[in-house]
C-alpha cells in the first residue's frame, strides 16, 4: 500500500512536470530554442495567481484565467522584445538572452514582491479512501493528473487538426520551406509563445495549489525539471513530454521513499543518463537521420 | 625579426598571439597598479577567481567553440579540481609542505582527476548528439554536486578518513576536517597568487592553441562542421570529440584548485547549474572559438557585478538587463552590416594609403 | 578591423573604463548609508544576501540596523554610519563584498547575515583585525578555526545568535526532560544547508547521549518542492514528535503536507522557525501546538520589542522576524561597546578592535533577544534559550 501511495504522489509531482515540459518541448520544436526562462514564467503565473485570489478575493477560476492571461502576455512580451531580434542569430546566443531574461524575471519578483514566501491559498482539499481506508488519494493528485491528461489531448488534436497547428508542425520541420508555403513564421511562432506561457499559468496553479509556496526563484528548478523531462520523453515530442514528465516524477519520489532522501537528485539524473544511453534521442523521440 | 612578427601575426597563428599579447599586458598592467596600490581591495580580491573562471571558461570554449557540443556541467568539473586540492592541500599541510608547492601539485592533481572524469564521462556523453548531449553534461554536473555534497572527509595523524551521507568520522586528537559534506571545505589554506592564475591562463591558452593548431584539432573543427564529411575521410569522430572533452575538463580541474586555494572555504553547492550557465555565457558573449574574446568577456561579467554595488538590491536586475542588451546589440543586422562598411572603408582608406606611398 | 574585433575592443574599453572609474573612486560610492554625514561617525559594515534566493534573511537584517541605526544616531553621543553589502550568501561574493566594505573604509562589522558566507570571510576579519559581531550567522565555523573540537578561535569575530550545536543540544535536552511532547524522535532536516546540518548532528549526537529514541531521520535539499515523501516516512516510523532544524519556509510546507495526509505529530523547531507565524497568508492554525526555541517573540509586550516592531511595520510593512531582531540588537550592543570604551573613529583600527574586544567579553548587555547577555573570549554568546508554543497564533513561553 505504502508502494501505491508514492506512486500516486509520484504522479502528482510527475503531471505537473509534464505541463511544464509540454510548454517547453513546444517552444523547442517551433522555435528551436531552449527557453530557460519559462520556469520564471511559471512564477509570474504562479504570483499572479496568488494576488488575484488573495488580494483581489477572485475565485479560483477567475485566478486562473487571469494569471493564464498575465502568463500568456508575459511570454509575447518577451518573445517580440528579447527572441524576436535575434531569429537569425546563433542558437547558443538565445540561449544567453534566455538565462538573462530568466535573471530579469527573477530579481524583478523579488524587488515587486519581496523574496519572503507566500503561501498559496488551499483550493482543493480533502481526499477519499480506496481498499477499504487502506490507501488514501487526494482530490488534488487526481486533479493535477487529469488537467494534465486534457491538456496533452487538447494539444495534440490541436496540433494535428487545426490549421494554425498544421502550420506549426510545419515550421519546426522546415522553417525555409514553411515561409515558401506562405506561413507567417513569425506569427505561429509568437502563438507557440503564447500557447507555451498559457499552460505555464495552469502549471503554476497546480504546482502551487500542491506545494503552497509562492517566491522569487520559484520557478528554477521545475524550469530545470521540465528540461530534464522534455529531453527524457524525447524533445519536441508532446507524449514524449508527458510521458517523461511523469517518469521524472515518479522515479524522484521513489528514489526519496527507497533508496535516500540526500540522493534522490543524483538518481533522478542517473536514471536519465541510462535511459539517454539506450535510447539517445529519448523515449518517444524521433531518430534523426542525417543525410549527406 | 620582420619575418618572426610577421609569423606571429600570420593568419595561422594571429588569435594566438592576441590573446596571449592581451594576457600579458593586462598582467603587467594589473601587477604595476596592485605594486603601486593603485587598486582597490576590491579588485585585487577578484584578480585570482577571475583568472580561474578565465581556464575554465577557455577549456570549455574548446568544448562549445571548437568542438560544437554544448557543455552545460562545466562547473562540475571545476568543483572535482576544487575538492581535489582540498584533500591534497590538506595531505600536504599534514606533512609540513606549504606553500607553492602546494598549489602546483594541487592544481596538478586537480587536473588530472578532472581529466580522468572527464574521459570516464565523456564515453556515455559523447554518444549523444546536441541537447541530448547538452542534458547529460547537466545530469552529470548536478550528480556530481550531489554527491560532494554527502561527502565528508577528514585527516588526523592516522591518515585520511572518508564517510559518505552520513558523517561517522572520528578524529584523534589534532584531527582536521577538510570536507564536511554541505558545509564544505573548511579551513583551507589559501595559497593561489595572481601570478600563479596568470601563468595558468598562459599555460591554457597554449595547450588549447597548440591543440587548435594540430592534426587533431584540425580534425575536431572538421567533425563540428561537418560530422559525415570527416568521418567519410576516416576522422574518428568520437575520438577527437574525447580529446577536447578531456582536455576541458582538464582545465576546468586546474580552474577549480587555483580557485580552491584562493578561498578558506566553499562549498558544493557553489558549482551548481547556474555557474555551469555563467561559464557558458562568458564563452558564448566572447565569441565561439575565440580566445581573447573569451578572456575579455569573462573579466568583465566576474567584474560587472561587483562593480554595480552601489545599485544596491537593484544589481542584479540591471546586470540581467546589461546581459539581454548586450545580446541583442551584438546581434543586431543594423549594426552588423554598418560594421562591415566601416571595415571595407578603413581596408579601402589603407590600400589608398599604401597606393600613395 | 572586423566586427568582433570592434565588439572585443568595446568590451576592452568598458572593462578599462570600469577599473579605472573604480581605482579613482574606491570612497563612498553610494550604498546605504543611514549614517549622518559628520565626519566623526564610526563605519560599520555589513554584508549579507539581499538579491537572489535567501534574500529575504539579509533584507531583514539591512533593514533592522537601519532603525537600529537611526535610533542609536538620533540619541546623539558618538554617531555610526552603517554600509551594507550584497554577498548573495556566496563565500565567493561575501570576499568581495568585504573587500569593498575594507575599500570603503570599515572600523567595525556586523559580519555576514548567513553561516556559508560568514565562515569564508572570517580568515579576513582575523587577519585585517577587524571587529566582527555576526547577528545570525550560527555556525561555529564563523568563530573557531577548529570546527571538529570547536577550539581556536578567530578572536575578533562574535555572534548574537545561538551556535548550532548549542542549539542542536538544548533542543535534545529539552525533548528528553519533556517526554509528554512525544518520545519517538522523528527528524526532517536540509540535507545542503549549513545552519540545519550543524543543529542536525549536535542534536543527534546529544540525544544519543540522553538516551532520545530517534525512529526517522529524512533530509530535503533546497531545490526540492515535494515534501510528501519525507513525512509520510515520519508517519510510518510512528514519530510523535517530530524535530525540524530548518527555516520557517520550508517548515510551513511540511506543516501543510502533514495536515494533507492526516498525520499529527507534535513539531518542535529551533530560532530558524521564527517568522512562520507572518508568512504572508498562511494558515496559523497549521502552527498550533508549534513548539520552538527562540529567544525573540515579535508580540513580546516589553517597551524595546513593541517600539522595534511598530516601526519595522511602519516602515517595511512586515513584521521581523529572528534575524530582523539580532541585527537591532548587534546595532545596540556595539553601540554600548562604542560608549564604555569610548572609542571614536579616528583611533586606529587596531586600538579599535583591541577596545571591542575588551568591552564585549567584559560587559553584560539587554536587548531584544535577551537579557544579561554576556560573550565568552571565543566569541560565543550566553543568553538564555526561551522555548515558546505557539497557541492561538502567538507565542507561549513554556518552562
Amino acid at each position: 500500500m505504502a508502494f501505491l501511495s508514492y506512486l500516486i504522489s509520484g504522479l502528482g509531482l510527475g503531471s505537473v512536470y509534464a505541463i511544464i515540459a509540454l510548454g517547453y518541448s513546444m517552444v523547442y520544436g517551433i522555435a528551436k530554442m531552449l527557453n530557460f526562462a519559462h520556469g520564471d514564467i511559471i512564477m509570474a503565473g504562479a504570483f499572479a495567481a496568488f494576488f488575484a485570489m488573495t488580494g483581489a478575493g477572485l475565485p479560483l477560476i477567475a485566478a486562473a484565467l487571469i494569471s493564464m492571461a498575465v502568463c500568456t502576455l508575459l511570454g509575447v512580451t518577451i518573445e517580440r522584445l528579447a527572441y524576436k531580434p535575434l531569429r537569425n542569430a546563433s542558437s547558443l546566443s538565445v540561449l544567453i538572452t534566455a538565462i538573462g531574461v530568466s535573471y530579469f524575471l527573477q530579481n524583478a519578483a523579488q524587488l515587486l514582491f519581496g523574496s519572503d514566501t507566500k503561501i498559496f491559498p488551499s483550493v482543493l482539499s480533502g481526499s477519499f479512501s480506496l481498499f477499504s481506508g487502506a490507501l488514501s488519494v487526494s482530490y488534488l493528485s487526481v486533479v493535477t493528473i487529469l488537467v494534465c491528461l486534457v491538456i496533452m489531448g487538447g494539444l495534440t488534436l490541436f496540433i494535428n487538426k487545426t490549421k494554425t497547428g498544421k502550420a506549426m508542425r510545419a515550421c519546426s520541420e522546415d522553417k525555409g520551406a514553411a515561409v515558401l508555403m506562405g506561413i507567417n513564421v513569425n506569427r505561429i511562432i509568437s502563438i507557440t509563445f503564447a500557447i507555451g506561457s498559457g499552460l505555464a499559468a495552469i502549471a503554476a496553479i497546480l504546482l502551487c495549489a500542491t506545494y503552497p509556496s509562492v517566491y522569487p526563484t520559484l520557478g528554477s528548478m521545475p524550469g530545470i525539471r521540465a528540461f530534464t523531462a522534455a529531453v527524457f520523453g524525447g524533445i519536441g515530442s508532446i507524449p514524449g513530454a508527458f510521458l517523461g514528465g511523469l517518469l521524472l516524477g515518479v522515479i524522484e519520489t521513489m528514489a526519496k521513499a527507497y533508496i535516500s532522501t540526500q540522493l534522490s537528485d543524483a538518481i533522478v539524473f542517473a536514471v536519465l543518463i541510462i535511459v539517454l544511453l539506450i535510447r539517445p534521442t529519448g523515449l518517444l523521440g524521433k531518430k534523426v537521420n542525417v543525410k549527406v | 625579426m620582420k619575418g618572426i612578427i610577421n609569423s606571429l601575426f600570420s593568419q595561422r597563428r594571429r588569435g594566438r598571439t592576441v590573446s596571449l599579447l592581451i594576457v600579458t599586458i593586462a598582467f603587467i598592467v594589473l601587477q604595476a597598479m596592485v605594486m603601486s596600490k593603485s587598486l582597490s581591495r576590491l579588485l585585487i580580491s577578484l584578480l585570482v577567481p577571475v583568472c580561474a573562471y578565465i581556464v575554465a571558461a577557455i577549456g570549455l570554449n574548446l568544448n562549445v567553440g571548437f568542438s560544437g557540443e554544448l557543455n552545460l556541467g562545466q562547473a562540475g568539473f571545476m568543483s572535482i579540481g576544487a575538492f581535489t586540492s582540498v584533500i591534497l592541500s590538506g595531505i600536504l599541510n599534514a606533512n609540513g609542505i606549504s606553500g607553492i608547492p602546494v598549489l602546483i601539485l594541487c592544481i596538478i592533481a586537480g587536473a588530472v582527476m578532472a581529466a580522468v572524469i572527464g574521459w570516464l564521462i565523456s564515453v556515455p556523453v559523447l554518444k549523444l548528439q546536441g541537447d541530448y548531449l547538452a542534458i547529460v553534461t547537466l545530469a552529470f554536473g548536478q550528480i556530481i554536486m550531489s554527491l560532494i555534497n554527502n561527502l565528508y572527509c577528514g585527516i588526523d595523524a592516522k591518515g585520511l578518513h572518508f564517510a559518505f551521507v552520513t558523517n561517522d568520522i572520528v578524529l584523534s586528537e589534532g584531527g582536521k576536517m577538510l570536507i564536511s559534506g554541505p558545509m564544505g571545505a573548511t579551513g583551507v589554506s589559501t595559497v593561489s597568487t595572481f601570478t600563479a592564475g596568470f601563468i595558468l591562463v598562459v599555460i591554457a591558452l597554449l595547450v588549447v592553441y597548440n591543440l587548435i593548431d594540430s592534426r587533431r584539432g584540425r580534425a575536431i573543427m572538421a567533425a563540428r562542421d561537418n560530422r559525415i564529411a570527416a568521418e567519410s575521410i576516416g576522422i574518428s569522430i568520437s575520438g577527437t570529440k574525447t580529446l577536447a572533452f578531456v582536455v576541458s575538463s582538464c582545465l576546468a580541474g586546474a580552474a577549480g584548485a587555483l580557485y580552491a586555494l584562493n578561498y578558506s572555504s566553499f562549498v558544493a553547492t557553489k558549482f551548481d547549474f547556474n555557474s555551469s550557465i555563467l561559464l557558458l555565457v562568458y564563452v558564448v558573449l566572447g565569441g565561439l572559438g575565440n580566445m581573447s574574446g573569451t578572456i575579455i568577456s569573462t573579466a568583465v561579467l566576474v567584474v560587472l557585478p561587483e562593480m554595480l554595488r552601489f545599485l544596491q538590491n537593484y544589481r542584479m536586475l540591471i546586470y540581467a538587463v546589461v546581459l539581454i542588451v548586450i545580446m541583442l546589440v551584438s546581434n543586431n543586422a543594423f549594426l552588423k552590416t554598418k560594421a562591415e562598411q566601416l571595415k571595407k572603408k578603413l581596408a579601402a582608406g589603407k590600400k589608398g594609403a599604401a597606393e600613395n606611398v | 578591423m572586423n566586427y568582433s574585433n570592434l565588439f572585443k575592443t568595446g568590451l576592452a574599453a568598458v572593462m578599462a573604463l570600469s577599473l579605472a572609474a573604480c581605482s579613482s573612486g574606491s570612497g563612498d560610492n553610494g550604498g546605504s548609508s543611514a549614517g549622518t554625514d559628520t565626519a566623526a561617525a564610526i563605519k560599520l559594515g555589513a554584508s549579507g544576501p539581499i538579491t537572489g534566493d535567501a534574500a529575504v534573511y539579509g533584507l531583514a537584517v539591512q533593514h533592522a540596523a537601519e532603525i537600529a541605526i537611526e535610533e542609536v544616531n538620533a540619541k546623539g553621543g558618538t554617531q555610526i554610519e552603517l554600509k551594507f553589502e550584497d554577498d548573495q550568501a556566496d563565500g565567493e561574493k561575501a570576499v568581495s563584498a568585504y573587500n569593498s566594505l575594507m575599500d570603503w573604509g570599515m572600523q567595525i562589522s556586523l559580519a555576514t547575515v548567513t553561516s556559508g558566507a560568514g565562515q569564508a570571510v572570517a580568515p579576513n576579519y582575523e587577519q585585517d583585525n577587524i571587529f566582527g559581531l555576526t547577528p545570525s550567522g550560527s555556525s561555529t565555523a564563523i568563530i573557531y578555526k577548529d570546527t571538529v573540537n570547536n577550539k581556536d578561535p578567530y578572536g575578533v569575530l562574535f555572534q548574537m545568535c545561538f551556535t548550532d550545536p548549542n542549539q542542536g543540544t538544548a533542543s535534545a535536552d529539552y525533548l528528553a526532560g519533556h517526554t509528554e511532547l512525544g518520545t519517538k524522535v522523528g527528524i526532517i532536516y536540509r540535507s545542503d544547508d549549513n545552519y540545519s546540518t550543524g543543529i542536525y548532528q549536535t542534536f543527534k549526537a546529544q540525544a544519543d547521549k540522553v538516551g532520545l529514541e530517534i525512529v526517522a531521520t529524512e533530509t530535503f535539499i533546497n531545490s526540492d518542492t515535494d515534501y510528501s515523501v519525507q513525512v509520510k516516512k515520519m508517519a510510518d516510523a510512528g514519530a510523535d514528535i517530530v524535530f525540524l532544524p530548518i527555516y520557517y519556509q520550508p517548515a510551513s510546507q511540511i506543516l501543510v503536507e502533514a495536515d494533507k495526509q492526516g498525520y499529527t505529530p507534535n513539531f518542535f523547531g529551533c530560532d530558524g522557525m521564527d517568522g512562520i507565524l507572518t508568512l504572508d497568508n498562511f494558515d496559523t492554525n497549521l502552527a498550533e501546538g508549534l513548539y520552538m526555541l527562540t529567544p525573540f517573540s515579535s508580540d513580546a509586550t516589553d517597551e524595546k520589542t513593541a517600539n522595534f516592531v511598530k516601526k519595522y511595520q511602519d516602515k517595511y510593512g512586515e513584521t521581523p522576524n529572528q534575524f530582523a531582531a539580532d541585527a537591532y540588537d548587534c546595532v545596540y550592543a556595539i553601540k554600548q561597546a562604542i560608549d564604555n570604551a569610548g572609542i571614536t573613529a579616528d583611533m586606529a583600527q587596531d586600538d579599535i578592535t583591541a577596545a571591542m574586544i575588551k568591552e564585549f567579553t567584559s560587559m553584560t548587555f539587554d536587548g531584544i533577544t535577551g537579557l544579561s547577555m554576556t560573550w565568552s573570549a571565543s566569541g560565543e554568546v550566553s543568553k538564555a534559550p526561551k522555548a515558546v508554543v505557539i497557541e492561538n497564533g502567538v507565542y507561549v513561553g513554556v518552562e
